[in-house]
């Protein structure tokens, strides 16, 4: 009984949303709207709980000593005061507990919430971002190695792609005539980029749309419960 | 002030960006330090932004402006609320019911979005006469785009062996698959690359102002 009124609940919206496609009048269109809206919610009170798992993940770190268990620390305290920064003061387009913060927006420029994100939030983003272009490089040596057909398709596209979309590869097949226009590096990459890979994108979308359409109806009759631990 | 606060602020994405690139000589504690508070500042961001851009205006301020003409989204308020009570081992098979609505939902959507979207505008869009276009190039672009297509999917055709003419033209697409992963590949390093120049150039101009 305790699978049965779940599996029905995603049959009846699963349905709903289907039906309200077809059949863009009342009362469907109102129910639709007000369903999206109630999804909105419970997926913000998703949210909420998977910040809740993070704490709580990290609280049992600091109570047991587990292995790293000091930097939790560091992740609980930043946690609570960029939470606690937003709560109080706001952010820039929202007022928080205690108003706009206006003696922060005069000493710093911004509010404490703003300040936090511009100045060690975007940038630790950033840096962890291009710390993949080290990375991406040894991966793209292995990758790289042309042993097979495939491998060595993968090579020359990236490699053309790469040279084509900088000042470098456009300089290297400037001598070229006129008539071999079409094997300039530019021309060639946007070649690749709107031809064969528009294919073989094209391919995977359709592929993955037909995956994802059979996988959305196997929710919707309730086949798929994997979900709900996958009870019959 | 303002003037030492923005210098305050360049000095600690200087030491932020800095403490994530001493990863590259090893696993040490600054990048530890800089990876957790990453972890929790953008854990924190992403609450902050959920409560202010989603439920406070789609349900506190509704339920608290008039609750009984918005009654109605109690409903979702209490599925909200039996969604966060998964945290406890014990009430965790109250979160079904609005994890149902949410799977449920989420299925219809992606069913007929992936439908509209996915397969149908890229089919369509694949249907092409070749013999039409201006061009000689454009022409054998459309035929790469035809054959690409119809053999790429027929490389993710997985209910037949792919042997004898499928397996042929399994073959063929995933020559395709291979220029697009190619293509996409070199993209994406392009990208990092540029993050990587934008980060230096933040180090030594903002910080270090050795470059203007």
């Amino acid at each position: 009984m305790n699978y049965i009124i779940p599996l029905i609940i995603t049959f009846l919206a699963g349905l709903l949303m289907l039906v309200a496609e077809f059949i863009p009048h009342k009362p469907f269109e109102s129910i639709v709207s007000e369903l999206e809206i109630w999804f909105m919610i419970i997926s913000g009170f998703a949210i909420v709980l998977g910040q809740l798992s993070l704490l709580k993940m990290n609280f049992f770190k600091i109570k047991y000593k587990s292995e790293g268990w000091k930097y939790c620390i560091v992740t609980l305290a930043s946690f609570f005061i960029m939470l606690l920064v937003g709560i109080f003061w706001g952010t820039e387009s929202h007022a928080g507990l205690l108003g706009q913060g206006k003696v922060f927006v005069d000493s710093i420029g911004v509010k404490p919430f703003d300040f936090i994100f511009n100045n060690i939030y975007q940038h630790l983003m950033a840096a962890m971002f291009s710390l993949l272009a080290f990375f991406i490089a040894s991966a793209a040596y292995r990758a790289f190695i042309a042993r097979t057909l495939e491998s060595s398709l993968l090579l020359v596209s990236a490699i053309i792609v790469m040279l084509g979309n900088t000042s470098v590869g456009s300089s290297l097949t400037s001598f070229l005539p006129q008539s071999l226009n079409f094997l300039h590096l530019p021309n060639l990459s946007k070649f690749i980029m709107d031809y064969p890979n528009l294919a073989g994108q094209r391919a995977i979308m359709i592929g993955a749309g037909l995956g994802i359409i059979g996988s959305s109806l196997r929710i919707i009759l309730g086949i798929e419960r994997s979900w709900i631990g996958g009870k019959k | 002030m303002i003037e030492f606060w923005t210098s305050f602020g360049i000095w600690l994405g200087a030491l932020s960006t800095l403490a994530i690139w001493s990863f590259l000589y090893k696993d040490n504690p600054f990048y530890k330090v800089a990876e957790q508070i990453f972890v929790g500042i953008s854990a924190a961001y992403w609450l902050v932004y959920t409560i202010y851009n989603i439920l406070i205006p789609n349900l506190f301020s509704k339920l608290i402006a008039d609750p009984v003409a918005n009654w109605i989204y109690f409903i979702p308020g209490i599925l909200g609320l039996m969604m966060i009570l998964r945290i406890i081992p014990k009430f965790e098979k109250l979160s079904f019911y609005p994890l149902s609505l949410l799977i449920g939902t989420t299925a219809g959507i992606s069913l007929l979005r992936f439908l509209k979207s996915d397969v149908l505008t890229q089919t369509t869009a694949t249907m092409l006469n070749p013999f039409a276009a201006t061009s000689l190039t454009v022409t054998i672009g459309q035929i790469i785009i035809i054959i690409g297509t119809i053999t790429g999917l027929v490389y993710f055709y997985f209910s037949k062996k792919h042997e004898g003419f499928i397996g042929a033209n399994a073959r063929v697409g995933i020559i395709f698959l291979m220029v697009s992963f190619g293509a996409s590949f070199g993209y994406t390093v392009m990208a990092r690359i540029s993050l990587l120049i934008g980060r230096l150039q933040f180090i030594f101009g903002d910080w270090l102002h050795l470059i203007k």
